[in-house]
């Protein structure tokens, strides 16, 4: 079947089985390899992106959901050269260290932020909830309360 | 001397290889000597039972694990590319799995070369065209093993490109003075990239006179990781990212039963799948390699396959299987006498750690092509020289015909030090003539992993009138960690007699104690065990530090001044006092409960590095709750104090995961959980708002960091919880029941 979808500014259309998580479209299809597998079952976050604005584990859900919708992936988050502001902090912050889990924890936040502009503790634990091995979650928090700042500075 | 004694043991069989190659016999020697020598100051001192002198030191050399870099080129060109534009390729011979081992690089070489640290990529080597290390990455040895090599070759690279430079100028090379990777001679300058075109003749000068490290520009300073601009917009830079072009994608079924073996199998409704290409049937597995990856798995569900389970395996019959008095017996550590184990004043302590997970995310796996008898890997793993005997192995080839290309890693942690997964993607690869992708599913990386092992361990001590210890005893069983793996020659495991993996944090650092023994038990288990970050330290000091917790206790003392004086006075215990008291200090720490928050306090000494933290927590709704740990620790010569510092900062919080959170358990015959959630890890809402890193350089040298801080995070935990419900806690993970 085909679907049509916006995808970081750009129309798509595919031809795939419907059910084929989104995931997979945008990985091996459109070839945008930001967005990273971990479990495949919508347990780590590590398949984090937006779908309209929404934080999604693209690894469990179906691409025929898609149709028609704005899907933000990690490569779409920064404008040209000038990152977003949750990519400015966590580089201020030196946050990654495998970095594999990273882009879902940067997607996770993006859309946080908009959603609650100035996040306290509470807000972060309840609403960041990606699995990181290396355990950066430290530098993570101080990541996104910076963000939350550099965000509303430049707004 | 203890490390020339390992080293003549190995060397044998590399130098005998080494004469095949081109490589200069005699610097390399000079190499692996000052390896050697850079890590003398720190080795611990222990007292050993075995008459065998090459068995002690073996041991001596296991317990610290500061293993000289074992790699063999040591032509700075293998290492060190000068390219257009100016910039310099440093083929690492390490991979970079988030450790920073990269930026480490980058700083050594950029002030050894004398260049901008902008101007260097450092790229993991291949294994036919560059030097990788002969063993593995791992034992967080990377900066530790390559600080003094690294140096040489760059300051070797460094003569070479002034010469070629001098020649070209038509002036003397002891008059041309260099900076940011520009040559300068009476006042006309080239940058190194035009120095060194068109250069033919790679024999090389002697290594010069290294810089004091006073003068570096990038070492020992807090530069940001070279690779956070990649890391932080996505690019495709991990194994998982690899593509072939033409490539097919495979799905793999394995027994989901520990030790079970493929009786039948009826692939017919499978090969009918939609994209399937062929499904491979081999000694244990099966491999469905499809058009796409979800055809692949789709495919995979339709084979119905018949597995012959000879015990189905419970947590029961692990638990009688693996405890203190089975298997084989090592004392690894003995002082004046044995305790009277039947005494009536022994105080004995019985403590578990469960089966662990790595759970890396970045789930293991290969793209593959096998073509006209060569075959060519991708993939995420801490050994490319061993997955490449592998594959060359299975697929009965030479060696030099199959590459192994490393990428970064999405998380190591001691899982990618067995990938023979390669092999897998090679067979599937070569069964339908293309490039073959596979990976796990989460599921066979939970059921599959080379686990850490479950331990059980007694601590025993008999206390004078004042409370202090006369005696101290620690018996600890183990399956695997060090022992059949691939990474040391298996006559390790004969002339050691037990599994020096397993050790690391077993034996008794409080010297001063008149008597102390460390017996260990060891018998291999029925599912892979292997490396998991840190070995045995994590359980081996929960074990050990938490009974001196309750013995510090029990004597009325505060649990620092109790632990200061049972050290003696040496370079080595100075270090480790040291650690204790400044983490002491800067934690404010204190023995007292406050409700239902207090401290606990807790210090281990691994691979020459001593580590002391402080825990402050609270119990909520019977849950722990971790709010600042402070972290001291003694790690040398910080070549990047901003990466060592996220090295403990990471290593605290999976401790928390570890020791608080995390238990693979057998039941009926399976290893469970097989997803994350249920398969508890610490999140975001469970990692302390504040960790307090101190660096202290007892020596100046670089000393391995990634794994030390995960000693002393569980008993510390344990510690505080003790002072707020009086009640040890002596099972991993820590549960308030
Ligand atoms: S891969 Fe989607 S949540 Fe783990
Ligand atoms: S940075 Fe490695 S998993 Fe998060």
């Amino acid at each position: 079947m085909k679907f049509t979808f916006n995808i970081n500014g750009t129309s798509q259309t595919v031809d795939i089985d419907k059910n084929t998580p989104l995931l997979w479209v945008v990985r091996d299809v459109l070839n945008l390899k930001g967005t990273k597998f971990g479990c495949g079952k919508a347990a780590c976050g590590a398949c984090t992106l937006h779908v309209d604005g929404e934080s999604v584990r693209s690894c469990s859900y179906p691409i025929h959901f898609v149709e028609g919708k704005n899907v933000r992936t990690i490569e779409g988050l920064a404008d040209g050269d000038n990152l977003h502001p949750v990519q400015q902090a966590w580089m201020e912050e030196v946050v990654p260290q495998c970095g594999y889990c990273q882009p879902g924890f940067m997607m996770a936040t993006a859309a946080m932020l908009e959603k609650i502009p100035n996040p306290t503790d509470d807000d972060i634990d309840a609403n960041i909830v990606n699995v990181c091995r290396c355990a950066t979650y430290y530098r993570m928090r101080k990541a996104i309360h910076r963000a939350a700042e550099i965000k509303n500075a430049n707004s | 001397m203890k490390v020339f004694i390992f080293l003549t043991a190995f060397q044998k069989t590399k130098i005998m290889t080494d004469s095949n190659n081109k490589s200069k016999k005699v610097s390399r020697r000079k190499f692996l000597v000052r390896g050697g020598l850079g890590t003398l100051g720190v080795l611990a001192v222990g007292t050993y039972v075995f008459r065998n002198p090459m068995r002690r030191a073996m041991y001596e050399l296991a317990e610290t694990m500061v293993v000289p870099y074992s790699g063999s080129g040591t032509e700075a060109n293998l290492w060190i590319e000068v390219g257009n534009n100016n910039t310099i390729t440093l083929h690492s011979p390490k991979v970079e799995m988030g450790q920073g081992t990269f930026t480490s690089f980058a700083q050594i070489i950029a002030d050894e070369l004398d260049v901008n640290i902008n101007q260097i990529i450092v790229k993991a080597a291949e294994t036919t065209t560059g030097i990788i290390d002969g063993m593995s990455t791992g034992g967080s040895l990377s900066v530790a093993q390559l600080f003094q090599p690294l140096r040489e070759m760059a300051a070797t690279m460094r003569e070479k490109i002034k010469q070629e430079a001098a020649k070209k100028m038509g002036v003397d090379a002891s008059s041309i003075s260099t900076a940011d990777g520009v040559l300068t001679a009476n006042g006309k300058t080239m940058n190194y990239s035009e120095a060194i075109a068109d250069v033919t003749d790679w024999t090389l000068p002697d290594t010069p006179k290294l810089r004091p490290i006073s003068s570096y520009k990038y070492i020992g300073k807090p530069i940001k990781r070279t690779d956070l601009r990649a890391k932080v917009v996505g690019e495709p830079i991990f194994g998982m990212d690899a593509e072939m072009p033409d490539m097919l994608h495979a799905a793999v079924i394995r027994s989901e039963h520990v030790g079970g073996t493929l009786k039948s199998a009826d692939i017919s409704a499978a090969e009918n799948m939609p994209g399937v290409v062929k499904i491979v049937q081999k000694d244990g597995w099966i491999g469905v390699v499809a058009e796409s990856y979800a055809q692949a798995l789709a495919a995979k569900n339709k084979v119905k396959v018949e597995w012959d389970v000879p015990k189905k395996w419970t947590e029961e019959d692990l638990r009688a299987y693996l405890k203190v008095g089975e298997g084989n017996m090592m004392i690894t550590q003995k002082e004046g006498s044995a305790l009277d184990e039947d005494g009536e004043d022994v105080i004995n302590m019985e403590f578990t750690s469960p089966i662990g997970a790595h759970a890396q995310i970045e789930p293991n796996g290969a793209v593959a092509h096998v073509k006209d008898g060569k075959a060519t890997v991708i993939l995420s793993t801490q050994v490319l020289g061993v997955t490449q005997k592998q594959v060359a192995e299975a697929l009965g080839i030479d060696a030099t015909n199959v590459n192994i290309i490393g990428t970064y890693l999405g998380g190591g942690f001691g899982r990618r030090l067995n990938t023979s997964h390669a092999v897998q993607a090679c067979q599937m690869s070569e069964a339908v003539g293309k490039p073959v992708k596979y990976f796990f599913t989460r599921k066979e990386e939970f059921q599959h992993d080379a686990f850490r092992p479950p331990t059980h361990h007694f601590v025993k001590g008999k206390v004078n009138e004042e409370g202090n210890l006369e005696s101290l005893e620690h018996h600890y069983a183990s399956g695997d960690v060090a022992m059949n793996s691939v990474i040391f020659p298996p006559v390790m495991a004969s002339v050691l007699g037990s599994d020096v993996g397993a050790m690391r944090g077993g034996n008794i650092m409080y010297t001063n104690v008149p008597n102390y023994r460390a017996v260990q038990w060891h018998k291999t288990l029925p599912f892979a065990t292997s490396f998991w970050r840190s070995l045995g330290l994590l359980a081996n000091t929960f074990a050990i530090e938490s009974f001196i917790d309750e013995m510090a206790l029990n004597a009325g003392k505060s649990p620092v001044d109790y632990r200061l004086a049972m050290f003696g006075d040496d370079e080595h215990q100075n270090r480790i006092r040291k650690v204790i008291e400044v983490a002491a200090a800067k934690g404010n720490y204190t023995d007292k409960a406050n409700d239902n928050r207090a401290m606990g306090f807790a210090a281990s000494i691994d691979a020459g590095v001593p580590c002391a933290q402080v825990v402050d927590l609270s119990i909520e709704n019977n849950r722990i709750k971790v709010h600042k740990v402070v972290c001291v620790m003694d790690c040398g010569l910080a070549v990047n104090p901003d990466q060592v510092k996220a090295q403990c900062e990471g290593s605290i919080i999976m401790g928390i995961s570890a020791t608080v959170h995390e238990k693979m358990t057998l039941k009926d015959g399976q290893l469970y959980p097989t997803i994350y959630g249920p398969y508890d890890m610490a999140l975001m809402r469970n990692a302390p708002k504040e960790i307090d890193v101190h660096l202290i350089q007892g020596v100046d040298v670089p000393l391995p960091v990634g794994e030390p801080p995960l000693g002393p995070i569980g008993a510390a935990i344990g510690n505080a919880v003790r002072r707020i419900t009086g009640k040890r806690l002596t099972d991993i993970p820590l549960t308030l029941g």
